[in-house]
């Protein structure tokens, strides 16, 4: 009875006496590409709680002491926090410790190290030090990447963290996605090839007595825009689906029919099949490339939390790869459009090569059999 | 707990803010330098926990042991003032931690715990379940009547005290109705009344008497009786010169008087519990010291790293030290206000009509004299920022 009413009376004055602070360890983690560097400071007095620190058990804790204990302190440590991104873990390492002083006192100082797969888009942290000893222990966490910082707890109910890397890199990331869209566009020839066989045309127009040059820049100009917007509309259009996963096609099909589409597209311009309607063939036949960009793109492993921005990257580096080649090719193929040379070496020589190559790749494609690379 | 949508901003902007400024890491040059202090282990305190934390490791299911290291690491952190020893009862108390019903002697420790982080509610609901199931348990009734208390139902304070008739002794019984009878209004009547209670009852423990005579001091504080206020703490203070919240109430009261050069002396090795640093360091500024300014630092860092971690049960502890170390009256009341929220205790009471007064926030000065209204609360020692706010009682 007495017993139970001196706690009773100790508990009415429980509410007012505060004290000094709890438990809590400090995690900074900085992220750079596909590594983590970072730092972990955990309370001594936690340590000794939980593995024994204190060797003489006099109170006194020495560096000596402290240091003896460094690998079963990175041990306990380091199997109670996991890092992953994208499903795979990235395996921590201890490299050094230091101590450093909170305001409650001493603690150690572990510099972790951590690399993972790929380059880190949503890190997944799990962390339970502590929560079976002193269910009130929290893990303060700082992420850094590229100069951003975002901060997340960890309590014994909310262990795990999904932590977004943030904006700054989602725009190099974006920037990643740009350069291999120009990328793929400049050395998929196949695609150059298309491009050029609807563009070579457009600074000409098919009369009765064949080919002939046309007299403004603007004419010029308007038609090639026409073809390329046409082009841009339709393979975005399918590269968006495809991604998404809307529409899928045997890669086979697709890359078949781009070198198809390479072949008409040549073919034209030696016996003009659809002269005036380059535009919507250009349009019929984008909807198919938009497939083979897309495989591409699925190639590079795409982030799902960050799809759509990618999307978006790699269809701005398609298009601006198409049009620097149609800023390259527009002034000369008017510059020269009225020669002998543009019309049969260029037009007429170059389109016939164009069809040869693709039909190359045409049998290839069909028949799985390598005679040429592409 | 509640949610506070201020302070969480508040907390994510310091967040980021206060995480550099830690210390840089350091190798010790030397292997025997003492880089900590811990519980030794030698203490007879430690050995028996460690003896009771050693079985309960070979029988985490056994309630009855579960329930004993519980309550030894509860005492513990009340003499220690550290509330990692809330967190290890909390562990010792697992296998029932979750359930909604667990054993008796689990449902008052658990109050206790969730008391001690603010979770009045909740501690509550495992009150009222402990009393149903046993209306004898004197120990649910006076946490019960307490919890009520700081959360400012006094009707229901009340009522939890009167169940303690015939169930514990008379001078336990008075002592849990005067302390509310002393801020509703019956100040100086309930302050007589229990002096008298203490003269009448002799065989009182020392336990006891440290609790009654801690309460008659304050008691006497609110009722201007500045001799009867020194001379009860000096009795208390006879019998435990350790117990964190008797000194910082004393420490209180000497500042209040304008005795902080006697405070100094008292509080210089006893600042690792915040409550007890905010008084030193309020000392220092008080006698001019050029030692204030790496106390109040101190301060700071703990109140960020409090924060850092979502705390909010230092929020009246943090409007005092706002406006008192910090002269940040803006921010002070807004922590006061947070914290009125919360607990209504005559602490509380005071740093919300003092950060009110210095501010000038009307929401604030509301709060001061809807409360007066309500309760009829006599204070002398919050009487002159009465005054100032112009809400007579």
């Amino acid at each position: 009875m007495m017993r139970a009413l001196f706690f009773a009376l100790l508990m009415v004055c429980a509410g007012a006496a505060s004290a000094h602070k709890p438990s809590d360890s400090y995690l900074v983690l900085d992220v750079a590409g596909k590594n983590v560097a970072g730092q972990w400071d955990i309370a001594l007095r936690d340590l000794d709680m939980a593995i024994g620190l204190d060797q003489d058990g006099n109170g006194e804790l020495t560096w000596d002491e402290v240091r003896a204990r460094q690998g079963a302190i990175s041990a306990y440590a380091l199997a109670r926090l996991q890092l992953s991104n994208a499903g795979a873990a990235c395996p921590l390492h201890v490299t050094g410790m230091l101590l450093d002083d909170h305001s409650d006192g001493a603690y150690a100082v572990l510099r972790l190290q951590a690399a993972c797969a790929a380059d880190i888009d949503v890190l997944d942290a799990s962390y339970r030090l502590l929560f079976d000893i002193d269910p009130q222990h929290k893990g303060l966490l700082r992420l850094t990447n590229a100069g951003q910082t975002s901060t997340a707890i960890f309590t014994p109910d909310s262990p795990a963290q999904h932590l977004a890397v943030r904006d700054a890199s989602r725009w190099r990331q974006f920037a990643d996605y740009v350069k291999h869209g120009v990328w793929h566009i400049w050395i998929g020839f196949d695609h150059i090839l298309f491009l050029l066989s609807l563009l070579l045309p457009a600074v000409l127009v098919h009369t009765a007595k064949g080919w002939q040059g046309r007299d403004t820049f603007r004419a010029s100009f308007i038609d090639v825009l026409k073809v390329v917007t046409a082009f841009t509309l339709a393979h975005s259009v399918t590269l968006t689906l495809a991604t998404l996963g809307v529409v899928a096609l045997p890669s086979r099909v697709v890359e078949s029919a781009i070198a198809a589409s390479v072949v008409l597209a040549a073919l034209n311009n030696l016996w003009p099949l659809f002269e005036r309607r380059r535009a919507l063939v250009a349009f019929a036949f984008g909807l198919i490339h938009g497939f083979g960009f897309a495989s591409v793109l699925l190639d590079l492993g795409l982030p799902q939390a960050s799809l759509l921005l990618s999307l978006v990257g790699f269809n701005a580096g398609v298009e601006i790869g198409q049009l620097t080649i149609v800023a390259v090719f527009l002034p000369l193929a008017f510059a020269a459009r009225r020669t002998f040379a543009y019309r049969k070496v260029v037009l007429m020589g170059g389109s016939g090569l164009i069809a040869l190559i693709a039909l190359v790749w045409l049998f290839e494609r069909v028949c799985d059999f390598k005679l040429i690379s592409s | 707990m509640p949610p506070f949508r201020p302070i969480r901003f508040l907390f994510a902007v310091l967040a980021c803010c206060a995480l550099p400024a830690l210390a840089v890491p350091y190798l010790p040059k030397d292997g025997r330098q003492v880089v900590e202090h811990l519980p030794s282990r030698a203490d007879p305190v430690q050995r028996e926990l460690l003896r009771l934390r050693t079985e309960l490791n070979a029988a985490p299911n056994n309630v009855a042991l579960a329930a004993t290291l519980a309550q030894r690491y509860i005492e513990q952190a009340r003499i220690d003032g550290d509330p990692r020893y809330l967190g290890y009862a909390e562990a010792a108390l697992a296998p029932w931690w979750k359930l909604a019903q667990p054993p008796e002697q689990v449902l008052v420790l658990r109050a206790t715990l969730r008391q001690s982080t603010h979770q009045f509610p909740a501690a509550l609901a495992d009150l009222d379940q402990a009393v149903k199931r046993d209306s004898g348990n004197v120990q649910a009734w006076i946490t019960r009547a307490t919890v009520q208390m700081i959360t400012g139902d006094f009707t229901a304070a009340k009522a939890s005290c009167m169940r303690l008739y015939s169930r514990a002794p008379q001078l336990v019984v008075q002592t849990c109705l005067s302390n509310i009878a002393n801020v509703t209004g019956q100040g100086p009547a309930s302050y007589r009344q229990l002096a008298a209670s203490l003269a009448a009852q002799r065989d009182a423990t020392p336990a006891i008497r440290i609790w009654v005579s801690t309460l008659l001091a304050e008691m006497a504080a609110r009722a201007g009786d500045v001799p009867g206020a020194e001379s009860y703490y000096k009795a208390a203070l006879a019998f435990d010169q350790s117990d964190s919240y008797l000194l910082a109430a004393w420490s209180d009261f000497l500042l209040d008087q304008g005795r902080a050069a006697e405070v100094v002396p008292l509080l210089k090795d006893k600042t690792r519990a915040d409550a007890l640093l905010l008084r030193y360091a309020l000392a220092l500024q008080a006698v001019r010291s050029p030692l204030a300014g790496a106390q109040v630092e101190a301060l700071r860092a703990r109140f960020d790293a409090a924060m850092l971690r979502g705390d909010t049960v230092h929020q009246r502890e943090q409007a005092r030290y706002a406006l008192a170390l910090r002269n940040q009256p803006a921010q002070a009341v807004q922590l006061a206000k947070l914290n009125w929220a919360v607990q209504k205790e005559a602490a509380d009471f005071r740093i919300l009509a003092e950060t009110a007064a210095a501010s000038g926030d009307a929401e604030a000065r509301k709060l001061v004299a809807d409360w007066l209204n309500k309760t009829g609360l006599q204070d002398q020692t919050v009487a002159s920022t009465l005054r100032r706010l112009k809400v007579a009682p």
